[in-house]
């Protein structure tokens, strides 16, 4: 009798010293098994002596998730409620022009701006400035929208304004403190991403299109076409690889382009069909492509990985600048018209320098500086008194300042409201 | 705990068990930091995780917790998700297959070293999963580019450039080469560990060599072989970053597709859900290897009683004889 249960604790002993030993080893070897291990530990509280433990843990487990819950939700009201009290009081900020109230936080996409703006902003303000980047309109609104970093200037795209104002995550700017707005073109002046243009200042602008070598553009005909990347026969001209963005939105239009819709029309009109068939076409080109990127697209194309590649007009120019490859290579509006864009200077709602924010707000949109932005980033200048500062190559760049005709065919990408999961399931779907 | 245990088993003195309650309150404060720590970081997560699974997705993208649902579970079942979930265990699977091929008979080499040999090839094993995972995997992407070295040799020896960069291939080597460390160690502890006696019985009772591997060490390394398994099947199962840099995003899987919820979506219901179901996933696999791995104990259990001889006075293991 007795020995039959010393047996069997002994077997038991054995069994948890062998299984916790080799946990251990493992669990301390093995960073990602930090999570199996806790699981382990769970199941090991099985055992009597750990039984106290599992009686507390959950009391203790609920308090950080009810704390956190509610957290989250008491957010949107917080949100909402200087927005409301905002509204009929007009702007929320009273900050004379140039005034400053603090070091700025300023969240900007990845290679947007020219070090030196930075540093001349510093010089006449006297504050600094804390800069760092993003690399889509989506990763900067996880993070205003969660509160997770506290931002004080962002750059989000046309249809990011629209989505950030509908949610109340913009505040209203304050005009009189940005005498320089002036300055912004009229074309800029009354976007339809914010009707009544409270909310943001144009920042830059650019297009989608089709970066090539020449070789490949006279193999075309001498004319850019979605077809190069659509089309099978065409794409087959392409002696090299193909590379797309990743990024939904641009996958869905260009591919909408080709098949002749108007991006407008099809968001617009809720015309699902469309971006359906949008989405067909894209499963139909996946295997066709080497990749999709979009934060190398211009130095593959450079490089030689890839021979035709969808981005961005200034990621483009960024990378024939650098790699000195301009003889070689073209940024392409496709014939049948193609993305335009137009990236704007706003203040999220949790800002706590909103002065300072209006200060650079008016600083960037100074005829010179602004002037000195594009002649960095080589995209457009929604600036009309900065043209006489732009450098010549910039203004004469069909690919920068397109021609009136080819202007005509370019369209902003709408907010998408619901749609918008339809055309990320679409990019999802055609990579298989 | 289980110490304790044992003694109010065989004693049941009332001074022991005062004794062996101190020693129960001992535990639990060594244990609760680590315990707390998992509660906060692990835990609390994973019940808003699963709160978050029951939202509603805004049209402007926003979670909202007003109504409840289980539409994104029912989601999980729509062509793309299934899809990409099959694919996502194919690769994982197929890793954890060529793991093992190449891990196995590796880690049979290393136990079989003699001590300090082995104790150098440990550290070599390891050097390389002490290096950042990120790195290692650019280091491959430059490897397998159409410009890198292996592109080069296999230009001169006249195969032409070599494209492999980009295809499911590749995601398959730089998982097999991130997750590998991961099959060795636990391999290399249970060959290691293992009783090479019992090899040499059977090669006396005239075992040929294979014999003797299938029928004595690979049934008592079984628990390594399990552990390793989960230990690669888990993280390349939910693996998000070889498949991206790799792959060039052409071939989705289920961790960059729960990202790509959280970010350029902003579904995080859809995301909140697949995750959930990602760690429903993970704990099965878990049990399983605890379940199997106490199975496997049975062939460890000599070994057990004879360490404890060592530890404890001999009487109660003749008893148990």
């Amino acid at each position: 009798m007795s020995s039959m249960t010393r047996t069997s604790a002994t077997r038991r002993h054995a069994r948890g010293r062998n299984r916790r030993a080799r946990l251990i080893l493992l669990g301390g070897i093995v960073g990602i098994a930090s999570l199996l291990a806790a699981a382990c530990g769970d199941d090991e509280a099985d055992e009597p002596a750990a039984a106290p433990e599992t009686t507390q843990a959950p009391a203790t487990a609920e308090e950080p998730a009810e704390e956190a819950a509610p957290a989250e939700e008491s957010a949107p009201a917080e949100e909402s409620a200087p927005a409301e009290e905002a509204a009929p009081a007009g702007p929320a900020a009273h900050c004379a022009a140039g005034e400053t109230d603090g070091d700025l936080t300023f969240y900007n996409w990845a290679e947007y701006i020219d070090d030196e703006l930075l540093a001349a902003f510093e010089a006449e303000t006297g504050i600094n400035v804390e800069y760092s980047t993003y690399e889509s309109n989506e990763e900067m609104l996880t993070k205003v929208e969660s509160g997770a970093a506290i931002y004080d200037l962002v750059v989000p795209s046309d249809y990011m304004v629209d989505t950030m104002r509908r949610d109340d995550l913009l505040l209203e700017l304050n005009f009189d403190a940005i005498p320089n707005a002036a300055n912004i073109g009229p074309e800029f002046a009354n976007p339809p991403f914010d009707p009544e243009h409270k909310y943001s200042v144009a920042y830059q602008w650019g297009t989608t299109g089709i970066g090539m070598s020449y070789e490949v553009l006279e193999l075309l005909g001498g004319e850019s076409t979605w077809a190069v990347i659509f089309d099978p026969a065409t794409a087959a001209l392409v002696p090299g690889s193909i590379s797309m963005l990743d990024d939904a939105p641009e996958t869905v239009s260009a591919a909408l382009k080709y098949l002749g819709y108007s991006i407008e029309d099809v968001i617009n009109n809720r015309n699902e069909d469309a971006v359906r068939e949008a989405g067909e076409l894209l499963r139909a080109t996946n295997d066709r492509l080497l990749k999709y990127d979009s934060v190398t697209f211009g130095d593959d194309l450079v490089n030689g990985e890839v021979d035709v590649a969808h981005g961005w007009s200034g990621g483009f120019f960024l990378s024939f600048f650098e790699a000195d490859a301009y003889e070689d290579y073209v940024y392409t509006i496709p014939a049948e018209g193609g993305v335009r864009w137009v990236d704007n200077m706003a203040i999220p709602h949790n800002a706590d320098n909103i002065c300072s924010a209006h200060a650079m707000i008016n600083f960037l949109t100074d005829a010179e500086n602004g002037a000195t932005l594009t002649n960095w980033t080589y995209y457009g200048s929604p600036n009309a008194a900065s043209t006489p500062y732009i450098l010549d190559e910039i203004l004469e760049d069909p690919g920068i300042y397109p021609p009136p005709e080819v202007n005509a065919r370019l369209e902003l990408i709408p907010h998408a409201g619901d749609m918008a999961l339809l055309i990320q399931d679409m990019h999802s779907q055609a990579k298989s | 705990m289980q110490p304790a245990g044992r003694t109010s088993e065989t004693t049941g003195a009332s001074g022991e068990k005062a004794a062996a309650q101190a020693q129960r309150r001992q535990g639990m404060l060594l244990a609760s930091p680590g315990a707390l720590y998992l509660l906060i970081f692990f835990v609390a997560p994973l019940a808003l995780i699963s709160v978050y699974s029951f939202a509603t997705r805004t049209s402007t993208g926003r979670t909202s917790l007003s109504g409840w649902n289980v539409e994104s579970y029912r989601a999980i079942g729509d062509d793309i998700i299934v899809g990409i979930v099959g694919r996502s265990a194919w690769l994982a699977t197929l890793t954890t297959a060529l793991c093992l091929a190449v891990g196995y008979p590796f880690a049979y080499y290393l136990a079989t070293r003699p001590r300090h040999v082995r104790a150098i090839l440990l550290v070599l094993v390891m050097i390389p999963f002490w290096t950042n995972g990120l790195v290692r995997v650019f280091a491959i992407r430059f490897l397998l580019g159409s410009n890198g070295p292996a592109s080069a040799l296999s230009e001169s020896l006249g195969f032409g450039t070599f494209r492999i960069l980009f295809t499911p291939t590749a995601v398959t080597i730089g998982m097999v080469y991130s997750f590998l460390t991961l099959m060795v160690l636990p391999l290399y502890v249970a060959l290691e560990r293992m009783d090479w006696s019992l090899t040499e019985a059977a090669r006396d009772l005239y075992a040929s060599g294979s014999k003797a591997f299938w029928k004595v060490t690979l049934p008592l390394t079984k628990s390594g072989i399990v552990a390793g398994s989960v230990l690669v099947f888990v993280p390349s199962f939910g693996s998000y970053v070889v498949p991206d840099i790799l792959g060039g995003a052409k071939t989705l899987l289920i961790g960059s597709y729960i990202a790509r919820q959280f970010r350029d979506a902003r579904n995080w219901p859809l995301g909140a859900a697949l995750s959930v179901l990602l760690i429903a996933a993970m704990l099965i696999a878990v049990a399983l290897n605890q379940r199997s791995g106490s199975g496997a104990e049975g062939g460890d259990r000599p070994r057990g009683r004879r360490r404890r001889r060592a530890r404890d006075e001999p009487e109660p293991v003749t008893a148990a004889v």
